[in-house]
């Protein structure tokens, strides 16, 4: 595998470090971006195509043998992540091209730097390394937020100021628990936790059960759960398009470290038994509720995508509760079209803000948006693919969700609450539909307002636009990858034998 | 020596928590800065406390200790100081924007407009 494994955090690494010896010189900066994210996508495919093979690339950073040194592993599920991250990343950074990278100065930078610190997340196997990686997109991420539309400046800090002291709170006790990780097992790369998370001693038992509550909150923090979970939509909703897109993986970096965790972390292993129940699957169910009753009361439409978020984060987080492999491949389906079609909603939001002078994407009686002509049709394909209607991807993700319930007591309140949010969704987006595309037709040719211009804006939209009905189509090669990805991640035993070798290492006995 | 480490992270945990829970960004930011000298104590514990001992291999010393959280909270520290420069960038730009350190959405606070006290001219005041 050579030195793949690390090409998709080194290069936008790289191009952030080039960017900062121009700055200023925005063409440059863009270039170097766009060369940037093609040849981490190209990498991106080359691990994917490693991946499907059944086989798990470790790459040994410094090449230190896996407990003590950090590695990078390359499993399906990374490989698929990675792909996602720049798959989203291309028409997030087109997006920024049309005015949002003027804003401020080292915007292109920040955003390869965000690129990497999402790869680095997806790829790392040690628990420390991941600490790291968080905190550099969480510190781009930080930056980004900052430099949205002028308007929002005031709204966008005081939001701004309580993301950023809620994830200042998150890293806390992420570590914490990793000193606790540390402290009773005495390794922090994830495959030697599994293996010795059966042989924990008696007295150690109830530490370690309280480390692994504090690791899954950290995570649920991140993926937005209900009680948690309010930040989400005020920040999202302020940041400029192109950063909302990008953001939306950064909540599914938590779900996706969550169901690692639970798959591979915990195991078979008895101190984690039942960590999860009942709580996670009500609040999951909560946080559905809550996103679809916030998309009901919103009034912009990026207020409204922010909620579906939520929703979409709650519907993952209920099936990791219940991991099977039917359940983990409905999840993993899920997860790339649900990210695609909502990052495809913010950037239509943006587009709408722009052609409707006065009003943007409120929800407010008025002159509807200019080019609605072919921002209509948009608009049907994504709000579809994101309520589940029958022809589009979200359709074929709600039947497998709905497929692989288990059944029992949480059936019907699953059962339930997932069709009435394809409900919810339906009614949202007929309701935005009215204001916006079907009022007034006098209205005078608005020029895009200065927040988008150029062509890249209109490409990145139609890229993710196609992405809906793509899915449709390829259907079949990607529910087989998510199929084979859930059998890997439900059989730790070839992630823990790739990473740590064949036998483990001898080890002195901690006083 | 453990109990007084460990009632030292304690007290600073608590009270970090108590000020991160003020309406008020300047509280927050102290205590965001006390949880971390709290965490960063507790990774370093983590480790085992022990007396002189080098964390390197060094022919006359008998045992080492780990120096594998030492490296971890060097990491802690520099990433932690990084967020909280940040931190206190935003917080004052947000002092700029709003006029007041008050966090959180929403108008300001009644309290602090009072319309019913008696208004006091800032150029008289000295005079008193």
């Amino acid at each position: 595998m050579g030195v793949w494994p690390i090409l998709p955090i080194l290069v936008p690494f790289v191009a952030a470090v080039l960017m900062l010896l121009v700055p200023g010189r925005l063409k440059l900066q863009q270039g170097l971006a766009l060369a940037a994210v093609c040849l981490s996508l190209i990498a991106a495919v080359r691990l994917l195509a490693f991946a499907d093979t059944g086989d798990i690339a470790v790459y040994r950073l410094g090449d230190w043998p896996a407990p003590f040194g950090i590695v990078l592993v390359v499993d399906q599920l990374a490989a698929m992540m990675v792909m996602l991250v720049f798959t989203l990343g291309l028409p997030a950074l087109l997006m920024a091209m049309g005015g949002t990278d003027t804003k401020g100065q080292h915007f292109h930078p920040l955003f390869q730097l965000q690129l990497a610190g999402l790869a680095g997340a997806f790829l790392t196997g040690d628990l420390f390394n991941l600490f790291v990686f968080f905190e550099i997109l969480l510190l781009a991420s930080y930056a980004l937020l900052m430099q949205g539309p002028d308007v929002w400046a005031r709204g966008r800090v005081r939001a701004g100021l309580v993301y950023v002291i809620l994830n200042l709170v998150g890293s806390s006790l992420f570590l914490i628990a990793l000193a606790l990780i540390y402290g009773t097992l005495g390794t922090l790369n994830l495959a030697d936790v599994a293996q010795r998370l059966p042989l924990v001693p008696l007295e150690d038992r109830a530490l370690v059960r309280t480390t692994l509550a504090l690791l899954v909150s950290v995570f649920v923090l991140k993926a937005a759960l209900l009680p948690m979970a309010l930040w989400l939509p005020r920040v999202y909703a302020r940041a400029p398009a192109s950063v909302a897109a990008l953001f939306i993986i950064l909540s599914k970096v938590g779900i996706i470290m969550l169901l690692r965790l639970v798959l591979i972390g915990f195991g078979d292993a008895d101190v984690a038994a039942g960590l999860l129940m009942p709580w996670l699957p009500a609040l999951a169910l909560a946080t559905i509720g809550f996103g679809i009753l916030g998309a009901l009361a919103a009034r912009r439409l990026v207020e409204i995508v922010t909620h579906l978020v939520l929703v979409s984060s709650g519907t993952m987080l209920f099936s990791i509760a219940f991991a099977t492999v039917p359940s983990t491949s409905a999840l993993l389906w899920y997860l790339p079209q649900s990210t695609l079609v909502t990052a495809g909603l913010f950037l239509i939001a943006a587009h709408i803000d722009a052609r409707r002078p006065g009003l943007g994407d409120r929800m407010l009686r008025g002159p509807s948006v200019s080019g609605r002509a072919w921002l209509g049709p948009a608009y049907l394909v994504l709000a579809a693919g994101a309520a589940g209607m029958p022809p589009l991807s979200g359709f074929l993700g709600k039947v497998m969700l709905l497929q692989t319930v288990p059944s029992g007591a949480w059936q019907p309140f699953w059962w339930g609450l997932i069709l009435a949010s394809g409900l919810g969704m339906v009614i949202v987006f007929a309701r935005t539909a009215g204001p916006l595309f079907w009022q007034s037709t006098e209205m005078p040719p608005a020029p895009a307002s200065e927040g988008l211009s150029g062509l890249a804006p209109l490409t990145a939209l139609w890229l993710l636009v196609a992405a809906g009905p793509l899915m449709v189509v390829f259907a079949r090669p990607i529910a087989d990858h998510a199929a084979a990805t859930a059998h890997q991640l439900h059989n730790p035993a070839t992630y823990i034998s790739s990473v740590i070798g064949p036998e483990a290492p001898v080890r002195e006995r901690r006083p | 020596m453990a109990v007084v480490l460990a009632l030292g992270i304690g007290l600073l945990l608590a009270v970090g928590v108590w000020l991160v829970l003020r309406p008020r960004s300047f509280a927050v930011v102290l205590g965001l800065t006390l949880i971390s000298y709290a965490v960063n104590l507790f990774i370093l514990v983590s480790g085992r406390i022990d007396w002189v001992l080098p964390p390197l291999v060094f022919a006359e010393a008998d045992r080492l200790t780990d120096p594998l959280p030492q490296a971890l909270v060097l990491t802690a520290i520099v990433i932690g100081f990084g967020m909280t420069a940040f931190l206190v960038a935003l917080a004052l730009k947000a002092l700029a924007a709003n006029g007041d350190d008050q966090l959180g959405e929403g108008t300001p606070q009644p309290d602090n407009l009072q319309p019913d006290a008696p208004q006091i001219d800032p150029h008289t005041q000295d005079d008193h």
